[in-house]
């Protein structure tokens, strides 16, 4: 064989090799560089006071979240109470019923609203809920989100589902257990980790979410319990205070960036927990 | 006496019968519970509701544009004046600005993302610190965009801003060339753990038939693992093309929110999904608020063909996204 020509050929590929573990470091440097400035540009915004008091107009020393931080929890609430028992109902449908004709129409479906950018599911929220009641409310904002939670939600639901051995099903029916019970009793909770993983992507998911939010819940300064009426929340108010021309505010916006992005990664740290915890194995 | 292979092909019609037959009986004795009832129509109600999101969804965004679609017609994506003071509506430089930042933003993530892919797919395939940079890029797929647009305003925007005045370029700092650098840098996780979900699942043999033959591992790489898996890292380029298009928050706020023509890298201007967020609560007449809901169906169906692709595409690998 013709030693120059391996010998290139054995350059090439650490040439290649190094060349995909330098890209393969610089493109994790930006997202690890984004997490740590939030860190080190919130952490000093947030004390006990800056998560309990309302926000402070410009000019005035302090000022907290505590309205937005409320209106999240709210409003997230709201969308999951909406969410959570349709999205159940449905992926436990498409289970059962792998190959009927309204399964393969709903997963069609599904894939619809999984790819549907939120500020569209905005628009419909705002066409939907705002005008017909005829004001900005917390509500339709739950609205947007729930629809935003829903594919994850029946996705999850489903395949974890279909994962259930079907003697399972059949011993319970053997016994003489009426079918919406096998569900009820057998089925769910042997799939509940998965579906429990799946409802926790859904919120952190959505929990972040500003679009469908800016012309729904529309944003609050004061502190408000009322869910028909306009909310605020934690990335409306990091949108509005990160465009404003003010250093305070952006000072404050750090340190509501820092608590939503801790929120969300425990969200998504808790769901795998819970999916290793809670794995039934067959 | 009749043929056994006559036999046989009246038989099976037979046996599906009684199956069938069965099947409607096990049904029909159970159905006299009313809860079991119950169940069925409220489990067959919820995926109707879902169904009936996603045609409402549609129907609404279609009978809101009508006022615009009335009035502009098709001229309505190829205007270029922008101007609510005067009811002229033409979506051309949002439909540009969206093209224009998703496009760059791809050709910027797609080297990265490719070799994210191959380095989880192949070289880090079972290691530990494959799995930790694994799970560290999928929690990072889940920061709120708006966090990603703040990060992108207070670092990106200055840094760009130097570059442009390097260049000679107007010195905004906001614009195209920002939007699509936050871009490319959300959707990086996105295409990646794609790709490295294709790259894995090229079957062992195929490679092991290449080493054998004495190639490298670049050129298993480069001959047997990228051909074979090119559809699928394709599907994902188009599914994280999806997401791009649609994005807003991140693009909102550094984009620079000017309603006219991009002409280069540098100009500020709108998207699709920015105007839409800019605009929308300021909008007071019918057809400015029709034209945006205009923009939003384009978005939608936009997106909607390009996730169909994808995913038809994907569907090949059996890979889930």
């Amino acid at each position: 064989m013709d030693e120059t020509s391996l010998n290139i050929r054995k350059i090439k590929n650490r040439v290649f090799t190094i060349g995909v573990a330098t890209l393969t470091v610089i493109s994790a440097l930006p997202l690890v560089f984004i997490i740590f400035y939030v860190f080190k540009r919130g952490i000093s915004a947030i004390s006990w006071e800056f998560l309990v008091t309302l926000p402070k107009s410009v000019g005035e020393v302090g000022g907290g979240i505590a309205n937005a931080l409320v209106g999240t929890i709210l409003i997230v609430l709201v969308a999951s109470i909406l969410a959570i028992p349709v999205g159940i109902m449905a992926g436990v449908y498409l289970s059962e019923n792998p190959d009927s004709k309204l399964s393969k129409v709903a997963r069609l479906c599904i894939e619809v609203l999984n790819g549907t950018p939120s500020i569209v599911i905005g628009i419909f929220a705002y066409l939907v809920i705002v005008l017909s009641t005829g004001g900005f409310s917390a509500v339709s904002g739950s609205f947007a989100l729930a629809i935003m939670m829903l594919p994850l939600i029946v996705r999850t639901t489903e395949e974890t589902l279909q994962l259930i051995p079907e003697s399972l099903k059949e011993a319970g029916l053997a016994l003489g257990v009426p079918y919406y019970r096998v569900v009820f009793k057998v089925v769910i909770p042997s799939g509940l980790s998965g579906i429990l993983n799946g409802v926790m992507l859904a919120v952190a998911r959505v929990a972040g979410e500003t679009a469908p939010l800016l012309f729904t819940a529309f944003g609050n300064p004061y502190m408000n319990w009322d869910i028909f009426k306009p909310m605020d929340n934690l990335p409306l108010l990091i949108y509005n205070y990160a465009t404003s021309p003010y250093q305070s505010w952006h000072q404050i916006a750090w340190g509501a960036s820092l608590v939503l992005i801790t929120m969300v990664l425990i969200m998504n740290l808790l769901s795998r927990w819970a999916i290793k915890k809670w794995k039934v194995r067959f | 006496m009749e043929e056994p292979s006559g036999n046989r092909s009246e038989d099976n019609p037979k046996g599906k019968e009684l199956k069938k037959e069965a099947a409607k009986r096990l049904k029909s004795a159970s159905y006299p519970f009313a809860r079991e009832r119950l169940f069925n129509a409220t489990i067959t109600l919820s995926v109707l509701l879902v169904l009936g999101v996603v045609v409402l969804l549609f129907v609404m965004l279609v009978v809101h544009s009508i006022p615009s679609i009335k009035a502009y017609g098709f001229s309505f994506i190829i205007d270029k004046v922008w101007n609510p003071v005067t009811d002229q509506f033409g979506a051309l430089p949002f439909l540009t600005g969206t093209l224009l930042t998703s496009f760059v933003a791809l050709l910027i993530s797609l080297p990265f993302s490719l070799a994210i892919g191959i380095f989880l797919g192949e070289y880090a395939r079972e290691s530990r610190w494959g799995e930790i940079l694994r799970n560290m890029i999928e929690l990072l797929a889940g920061v709120p965009s708006v966090i990603y647009g703040f990060w992108a305003l207070m670092v990106l925007v200055p840094l760009v801003r130097e570059f442009a005045m390097a260049l000679n370029e107007p010195p905004y700092g906001v614009g195209m060339l920002s939007a699509s650098i936050i871009l490319s840098i959300m959707i990086v996780p996105y295409s990646a753990s794609i790709s490295r979900e294709v790259i894995s699942l090229v079957p062992d043999n195929l490679k092991e038939a290449a080493y054998s033959l004495g190639a490298t591992r670049f050129e298993v790489i480069r001959h047997v693992m990228l051909p074979q898996s090119f559809s699928g890292i394709f599907a994902g380029i188009l599914l994280s093309l999806g997401r791009a298009l649609g994005e807003t928050m991140a693009v909102t706020m550094v984009i620079g929110n000017t309603n006219a023509l991009p002409d280069s890298l540098f100009s500020t201007g709108n998207t699709m999904a920015s105007v839409i967020a800019n605009e929308f609560t300021e909008a007071t007449g019918t057809l400015h608020m029709s034209s945006l809901i205009e923009i939003g169906l384009l978005l939608f169906l936009v997106t909607l063909a390009i996730n169909m692709v994808g995913r038809t595409i994907i569907k090949k690998f059996s890979v889930k996204v």
